[in-house]
């Protein structure tokens, strides 16, 4: 089937500001809207940048806004958007060039939450032992991949760069809520800066974006509710 | 284009599991720059998903010794013995230390971690099918990745993401002589990086997009044991891929062996489940090489599904729905995304998809590459993971051990690198090293060619998948060949469009262009010289394994006209004594 691509581009090597282009690509119905994006790169035009890696939605690299919804171009196929298929870069970050936006903030919002597991205790050569009801209390935001589609969905970041975002967020949920982590109320702490949740107005765009389904307004609010509980104990 | 000058003691090259293990090693005890083509947290570790076997113990009896056993055997008795004997015993601890990196494991009711089982993984030296996979659910390879990551970010580690690592400088030229550097690519703004080290680790995984149907991502290029070859580096064992039995049929996407551990039955069109018949006792859990093998010749034999009779089906209609939610739920989302059926009712239609490299850059067991086959080590330079060949995995890798593979080879590289680089000061790069990737990325971006990269590729990728893959003969690779013949002279005269230099992909994709016909012409001239079959490496004009003969590693030289020139290497034997492989 014949496929009209209208795609947002910039180069800032020639252009002054971001422009239209339309192309015109054949694919199968069941294709990825990622390959009519190839179709275009591959035989009609170059220059066109936009980043992927593993084309089945678990590496993250190619969330873009199209039709109007920051979506995955790997993850969407062609019969689920028609004919006519808009893409444009994200939203809230710089545009480096096309569809490549610029990750530095939100890679840098993501380590302000302390992202990783802290625990002083010496497990010696066992390993620590967590049960099935407490591993699934936080299994739903280690799914999170990073692509970025959450933050940049929300209207309060595109007004503030400087709220942490539903990722970061996510990727604190993850640890705080983890049995065997120790810093759970440090990050609670940072996520009660004016940075941090109480930025989010509950708008779900961030879980209807998010590509791997995660519940994200359903995990700021349980940040929230941990924060409000005396001694930010996560676990009590 | 500008040029850039980073000295450091170490780098390392690639940000997937095995670069971000050693990443670990390394902080703290020397100066070490972390270089990906990606951010590494879309490294194709991240794609993984089944498990990481070792032998805890938690849910059966086991022992890291039939471990070591099932990945002989699983081998073709082409492994390295001591390896696979250090990389089982060190199983057990790098799956604790994992879980105490974090690692959010699936979980026995005592609180355990939890095991499944996996294809070719058995008690007792072949007794039955043993529960023996680490897990977390059917994203193993992401928790791995995003807790590997977590702990680099911990620890402050330097990283120069979207950096694309083209070459490698040895003192003298000479890869006898010890590492000198390495020269990278910016993507975001076309310039070059000199990074001056004196070690270097390549954990830049596979190259699976040399075949057309393929579970590997589009990144996956081979750079690493392209760019080491060219500049004097064997590779090893290149003739031996591995297909994996259930890709999604036609896309290559991969559905877990876990689908079959959970439960999950192969079935050609009639409805029969075929493997009862190619492997009595473990049947559907039989290594991957029988499986794919098994799958052809139905297909081939005219049981196949679908118009064409091309496909067969993964059943996973008779497992409980909360058991495919709960342990199985990605691979379920796979299917009903991209085949628009319910893997709960529907038999999913599935193929063979080209999956994994047994074979790449030479190492010892401290990721140390070795240069020829009396093991005379390069000094500082290592490898480890997909890229490497330690050999671990010999004809064929048994399922969950490529994940095992990573985080041994990578600690144990990492390791052995900050080692090396105690006290040394990196060695001065030779003078105007870049001037050879400058002046090839100058050519390419003035290029007057005609050439299409894209179709270039698709042609070696169908090719390739048609003629060099699972089944394979004297003729069907003499094809291939001569087709690589062909294409490498109309990359000569290749057009790169875009003169850009920011996010030039196009750029991009003509360079790792190079390195897929480099590692596909290693692959043909290894598998037309190995008249056996074994393990992945299947030719229908010599089906039988022949130990007499083969029982060696091929190292593949590039010549100074750009050839390949083979040689061998015995296999190190230990105490399991090659017979002959039922399941």
């Amino acid at each position: 089937m014949d496929v009209e691509l209208r795609i947002k581009r910039f180069d800032p090597e020639r252009d002054e500001r971001p422009h239209w282009e339309e192309y015109r690509v054949t694919v199968d119905a069941g294709d990825r809207v990622l390959d009519a994006l190839h179709q275009v790169r591959w035989y009609q035009d170059g220059s066109l940048a936009f980043r992927r890696s593993c084309a089945h939605g678990v590496c993250g690299s190619d969330a873009m806004v199209i039709n109007g919804a920051n979506r995955l171009a790997c993850v969407l196929l062609v019969h689920d958007v028609g004919t006519r298929i808009t893409v444009e870069p994200l939203r809230g970050l710089p545009v480096l060039k096309d569809l490549v936006v610029d990750m530095d903030a939100f890679f840098a919002q993501y380590r302000s939450v302390l992202p990783w597991l802290h625990n002083e205790t010496d497990p010696g050569d066992s390993e620590r032992l967590q049960s099935p009801e407490q591993r699934a209390r936080f299994d739903d935001t280690t799914k999170c991949i990073l692509c970025a589609a959450c933050t940049t969905s929300c209207p309060v970041y595109w007004a503030n760069d400087t709220y942490v975002g539903p990722a970061a967020i996510v990727n604190a949920h993850r640890f705080i809520f983890d049995s065997r982590d120790e810093a759970g109320a440090e990050r609670l702490h940072i996520l009660d800066e004016t940075s941090g949740v109480w930025k989010c107005r509950t708008a779900f765009n961030c879980t209807d974006a998010c590509p791997r389904g995660i519940k994200v307004t359903e995990a700021i609010q349980d940040v929230k509710r941990a924060i409000l509980r005396p001694g930010h104990d996560p676990h009590p | 284009m500008e040029i850039h000058r980073h000295s450091f003691d170490a780098v390392i090259v690639g940000a997937g599991g095995a670069g971000l293990r050693a990443a670990i090693e390394t902080a703290g005890k020397c100066r070490t720059a972390v270089i990906s083509k990606l951010y590494p947290t879309r490294s194709h570790t991240g794609a993984a998903q089944g498990g990481m076997c070792a032998a805890l113990a938690n849910v059966e009896e086991d022992s890291w010794e039939w471990h070591t056993f099932d990945t002989v055997k699983g081998g073709d008795y082409l492994v390295d013995q001591p390896a696979a004997e250090i990389m089982c015993r060190e199983a057990v601890d790098a799956v604790r230390e994992l879980e105490h990196f974090g690692l959010p494991f699936n979980r026995t009711p005592e609180g355990k971690i939890d095991q499944r089982r996996f294809g070719g993984h058995t008690r007792n030296h072949g007794e039955a099918p043993v529960k023996r996979a680490c897990y977390a659910a059917d994203r193993t390879g992401h928790m791995i990745l995003q807790t590997l990551y977590q702990q680099c970010v911990a620890r402050g580690v330097a990283f120069f993401d979207e950096f694309q690592v083209l070459d490698v400088a040895f003192v003298d030229g000479d890869p006898r002589r010890g590492v000198a550097g390495v020269v990278a690519h910016e993507l975001s703004t076309g310039d070059l990086h000199v990074f001056e080290c004196a070690a270097a680790l390549f954990a830049t995984g596979g190259f699976g997009r040399i075949f057309k149907v393929s579970s590997n991502a589009h990144t996956l290029t081979g750079d690493g044991p392209g760019l080491l070859w060219r500049r004097g580096v064997p590779l090893e064992d290149m003739e031996f891929f591995q297909f994996h039995p259930t890709g999604i049929n036609k896309l290559g996407i991969l559905l877990s062996e876990a689908a079959r551990g959970e439960g999950g039955i192969l079935r050609n069109e009639a409805g029969e489940r075929f493997m009862e018949r190619y492997a009595p006792t473990v049947k559907d859990l039989a290594p991957r090489d029988m499986v794919s093998r098994a799958m052809l010749t139905e297909i081939r034999q005219g049981r196949g599904a679908g118009p064409d009779k091309d496909y067969l089906y993964l059943d996973l209609t008779h497992l409980p729905a909360a058991q495919i939610d709960e342990k199985l739920p990605d691979i379920a989302e796979f299917v009903r995304t991209y085949q628009g059926i319910e893997p709960k009712t529907d038999l999913i239609p599935i193929q063979p998809t080209a999956h994994y490299a047994m074979g790449g850059i030479p190492t010892n067991v401290d990721a140390e590459v070795v240069l020829d086959a009396a093991g005379t080590v390069a000094p500082g330079l290592y490898a480890a993971g997909e890229c490497a060949c330690v050999s671990v995995h010999g004809a064929n890798r048994l399922g969950t051990n490529s994940l095992l593979d990573i985080v041994v080879f990578g600690r144990r590289g990492g390791a052995a690198m900050a080692a090396y680089v105690q006290g040394r000061q990196p060695p001065s790069m030779p003078a105007g090293f870049e001037t050879a990737i400058a002046s090839t990325i100058t050519g390419l971006l003035g290029s007057t060619g005609t050439e299409s990269v894209a179709a270039i590729r698709s042609e070696l990728q169908a090719e390739m998948t048609l003629n060099a893959s699972v089944f394979r003969t004297d003729e069907s690779l003499r094809s291939v060949s001569a087709t690589i013949d062909g294409l490498r002279e109309r990359y000569r005269s290749v057009a790169v469009t875009d003169q850009g230099r920011r996010f030039n992909y196009e750029l991009s994709e003509t360079l790792e262009l190079g390195y897929l016909l480099d590692v596909a012409e290693t692959l043909v001239v290894a598998a037309l010289a190995r008249t056996e079959s074994r393990g992945g490496h299947f030719r229908d004009d010599h089906p039988l394994r022949d130990d007499a003969n083969w029982m060696r590693h091929s190292l593949a030289f590039r010549r100074p006209d750009g050839g390949v020139r083979l040689d061998y290497k015995p296999v190190v034997g230990g105490p399991y004594v090659p017979m002959e492989r039922k399941y």
